[in-house]
């Protein structure tokens, strides 16, 4: 009965979005407050009829419902209550409805936070968000309705993709689906600034927040993603460029961008077409990775249904509404009022330098995954690009933009001295020199490139600091002065700094690890011994555990190294409901390295052996760490009083309380 | 000097086009360049017969992997045949197995060819799911008449 219920009120939810466009637009229309509200309500209510038909999917998967198709396909009676749960959005159907969650949320969160914004251009983005909401709701709802029955219910459920039951997957698409969609607000209020045609700095200050919680999230998800392909897939590696990351990484890229010319937008009214084109890209490249990912045309883990039906439904839905979006660009933006003219020399010419960059690294990420897929369409040549592509397209750019990143900060609006801005960076430069020097002595690094890594990881972080040092006027003022200075720094200024030392982190870790990871793979008896780096690993035995919904076969793995003895259980399990066996890795952290142990397959002999993989990843857990400094850095920039979407609900209701009297 | 353009509104666009076209030229040089050496073809045995693959050059082999064939050896290296059921590689490989590969399934390996004809992979690329195979081996299967499969290579949701 409550799938049922879910099901009427998916359709209730298709009806309601129809109705939040339709009632807003009139209400524009007609300058007809009740009819805006309307729409306004249907937006809340439409919220409520997604969350209650996510939630009545839920119970279906929980109680292990099989008469559900969706359930029957993707649930298993002994899975552990976690990845029932997560079994929800572990399916195309469900995942579209998660997407509709996300979506609608963000629509309701349009009607009661967004006090700040004028009314005409409330009622239009409500309305554009509405629009949305059709499309993927009605998507959902007709083309892959998560709630369909099966006549013949089978007795047990085949059970979710064991490698997807990990706490840190089961969390990885709410985040990366909110990332996603929170750009589709972004979206709607470019949309809405082209029809009522206006953009000025106000425009950049309402954009600001939402593409910073967007890109936040986006962050955490797809750092979550990363970390589980790291631990869970057993290669060591944590990033492939697959081309189902690459659909998350691009806007991820375009929300970066976004958030530094809103910046420019807001201080100097210039770059405003830009602006406004890069939100639009942002939900364009959310919606292109949805295509990607769930037509079937990529063969990845992430990809469900190869149903070609659905595949031209949502490239329907992506030509329609990217389309649409950025056709209205085309039309309108040449009436929008050009920005100010600036020196090159200047903060806002060094974001111009870091959009140009960031636009262009998304460019090629896009190039690198479409040419396949256009290449094979016409040609019918599969075939494949790999990683060498984008280091080189990608990475040489990055590492261009990364190296001026500490002297843009310093430099000043309008007209800078970038002599000054450069001395002010004396200690970042000596402390990369030490940084090296010590790399040198420690390390012996044996390419060039982990030097580069080592110093430009190193300038980042110090580039950052001294930035701020210079902020609070540290050394030049008392030491009291400058931690009242530091307490009194605007939150989006600390924000800035944070997400700047998160990428210095990242480079870091991502440079040391990639050229300093060392791999070893021996097939070894019991009591036999390997060796990697410093350390020695001695498979000392293998047991048989039972867990939930798995038989495991469990090493045990003893370590002796610098840092003591120590021991690992690497295990092998068995998932008999999908037949399936998959590795679980072992990881021993030491500081900021992984020491990571691979329990390979048996193999029979005069007396069993198997094969140990093992792999030294230096400073592996810096990778992870810079992304969540990053998003920590976004989420402190969104606290700040300025952004606060209330302060800017107050400062209007002050505007009409004056202008009343 | 005289050669600038006098109004402010062209010199900015001048200078935008200054700025911008350098980064975009490399950009797209940078993706021409770095594109001929990391598109890897994928081929079925019996075309990369057709093919005449050289030596040394990275591609991708995909096919079946031929029943009986797995030989593991002690040091941990691994060789087995990939067959399109019209020709068959020989492969080696040095490494831990993806957990779904088997015999009789789907596989795709990268790698290169050795001078004597041994398919040396780099990579096994793993397949998550055992409903699954990889789509480029179903279509070379499909275009061989060899497919057996549903008919749309879907698996059905």
């Amino acid at each position: 009965m409550i799938v049922e219920l879910g099901a009427f009120a998916l359709i209730l939810a298709f009806a309601l979005s129809a109705a939040q466009a339709g009632l807003s637009f009139a209400g524009r229309r007609g300058r007809n407050a009740s009819l805006r509200g309307a729409g306004e309500g249907a937006a809340l209510v439409a919220f409520a009829a997604i969350a209650f038909a996510f939630a009545s999917l839920m119970t279906a998967f929980v109680t292990s419902d099989f008469s559900v198709l969706n359930v029957a396909n993707n649930s298993h009676s002994e899975k552990p209550l976690l990845y029932k749960v997560a079994a929800v959005w572990g399916s195309h159907e469900g995942s579209m409805l998660l997407w509709d969650l996300a979506l609608t949320g963000f629509g309701a969160a349009i009607v009661l936070a967004g006090g700040g914004l004028p009314t005409n251009l409330r009622s239009v983005t409500v309305g554009v968000q509405g629009l949305l909401g059709v499309l993927f709701i009605g998507y959902t709802a007709f083309a892959s309705n998560p709630f369909v029955r099966v006549p013949n219910p089978p007795v047990e459920g085949a059970s979710l993709n064991p490698i997807l039951q990990d706490p840190f997957l089961a969390i990885h698409p709410p985040f990366l689906y909110s990332g996603y969609v929170g750009f589709s607000v972004v979206f709607s209020l470019c949309v809405a600034v082209l029809i009522e045609g206006r953009v000025d700095a106000a425009f950049a200050r309402w954009v600001r927040p939402w593409a910073l919680a967007a890109w936040s999230l986006l962050t955490i998800g797809i750092t979550l993603g990363s970390f589980w392909a790291y631990y869970e897939l057993g290669w060591g590696g944590w990033w492939f460029w697959d081309p189902v990351e690459n659909a998350s990484f691009m806007p991820w890229l375009a929300g970066a961008a976004l958030l530094h010319s809103a910046i420019v937008t807001e201080k100097r009214g210039a770059l405003t077409g830009w602006t406004v084109f890069l939100g639009l890209a942002a939900f364009s490249f959310s919606m292109l990775g949805a295509f990607l990912v769930r037509s079937g045309i990529l063969t990845s883990v992430h990809a469900f249904a190869v149903d070609p039906k659905r595949g031209s439904i949502l490239l329907g839905i992506l030509a329609v509404a990217a389309g649409g979006g950025l056709g209205l660009f085309a039309w309108r933006a040449p009436d929008l009022k050009p920005g100010g003219l600036f020196a090159p020399v200047s903060r806002e010419g060094a974001l111009v330098l870091n959009n140009l960059f960031l636009a262009t690294a998304a460019l090629m990420v896009m190039v690198g995954t479409l040419y396949p897929l256009i290449y094979q369409a016409i040609t019918g040549q599969p075939l494949s690009v790999g990683a060498p592509f984008y280091n080189l397209a990608f990475g040489l750019l990055m590492a261009v933009i990364l190296l001026v990143m500490p002297v843009a900060t310093l430099l000043s609006w309008k007209r800078a001295d970038a002599k000054g801005a450069v001395q002010r960076l004396w200690a970042a430069a000596l402390t990369v020199v030490g940084a090296v020097a010590l790399a040198f002595l420690l390390q012996n690094p044996k390419t060039g490139f982990a030097i580069l890594g080592v110093a430009l990881g190193v300038w980042l972080i110090a580039g950052a600091l001294s930035e701020l040092a210079h902020r609070i006027r540290l050394g030049a003022t008392t030491l009291s002065d400058s931690v009242t200075r530091l307490t009194h720094l605007p939150r989006s200024a600390l924000g800035m700094t944070l997400a700047h030392i998160g990428v210095g982190v990242f480079v870091l870790g991502a440079c040391v690890e990639l050229n300093g990871r060392v791999e070893v793979a021996k097939v070894l008896a019991t009591g036999e011994t390997v060796g990697i780096g410093a350390y020695h690993l001695t498979l000392s035995g293998v047991s048989t555990v039972e867990g939930p919904n798995f038989t495991a076969e469990r090493a045990r793995v003893d370590v002796n190294g610098p840092s003591g003895p120590g021991v690992l259980f690497p295990e092998r399990r068995f998932y008999p409901a999908n037949r399936q066996t998959v590795s679980q890795v072992a990881i021993d952290v030491h500081g900021a390295s992984d020491l990571y142990v691979v329990f390979g397959e048996r193999r029979e002999g005069a007396k069993p052996t198997w094969l140990i993989r093992a792999y030294w990843n230096p400073f592996a857990r810096l990778i992870f760490l810079g992304p969540l400094i990053m998003a920590l850095g976004g989420a402190l920039s969104l606290s700040d009083r300025r952004l606060r979407l209330v302060a800017g609900r107050k400062a209007v209701a002050a505007a009409q309380t004056k202008a009343a009297t | 000097m005289t050669l600038l353009p006098k109004s402010p509104k062209a010199r900015r666009r001048l200078m935008a086009v200054a700025v911008a076209a350098p980064v975009l030229g490399l950009g797209v040089a940078l993706a021409l360049y770095a594109m001929g050496d990391a598109a890897v073809f994928f081929y079925t045995p019996s075309q990369a017969q057709a093919k005449h693959v050289p030596k040394g050059r990275t591609v991708r082999i995909g096919g079946l992997v031929a029943a009986g064939s797995v030989v593991k050896s002690p040091d941990g290296r691994v060789r087995f045949v990939v067959t399109d059921k019209i020709a068959t590689d020989r492969v080696e490989f040095q490494g831990d197995l993806p957990d779904l590969f088997r015999e009789g399934q789907g596989v795709v390996t990268q790698g290169a060819f050795r001078s004597d004809g041994v398919f040396v992979a780099k990579e096994v690329l793993a397949k998550h799911d055992e409903r699954y195979m990889p789509k480029d081996v179903a279509d070379a299967l499909k275009k061989s008449g060899q497919w057996r499969g549903p008919p749309d290579g879907g698996q059905t949701q």
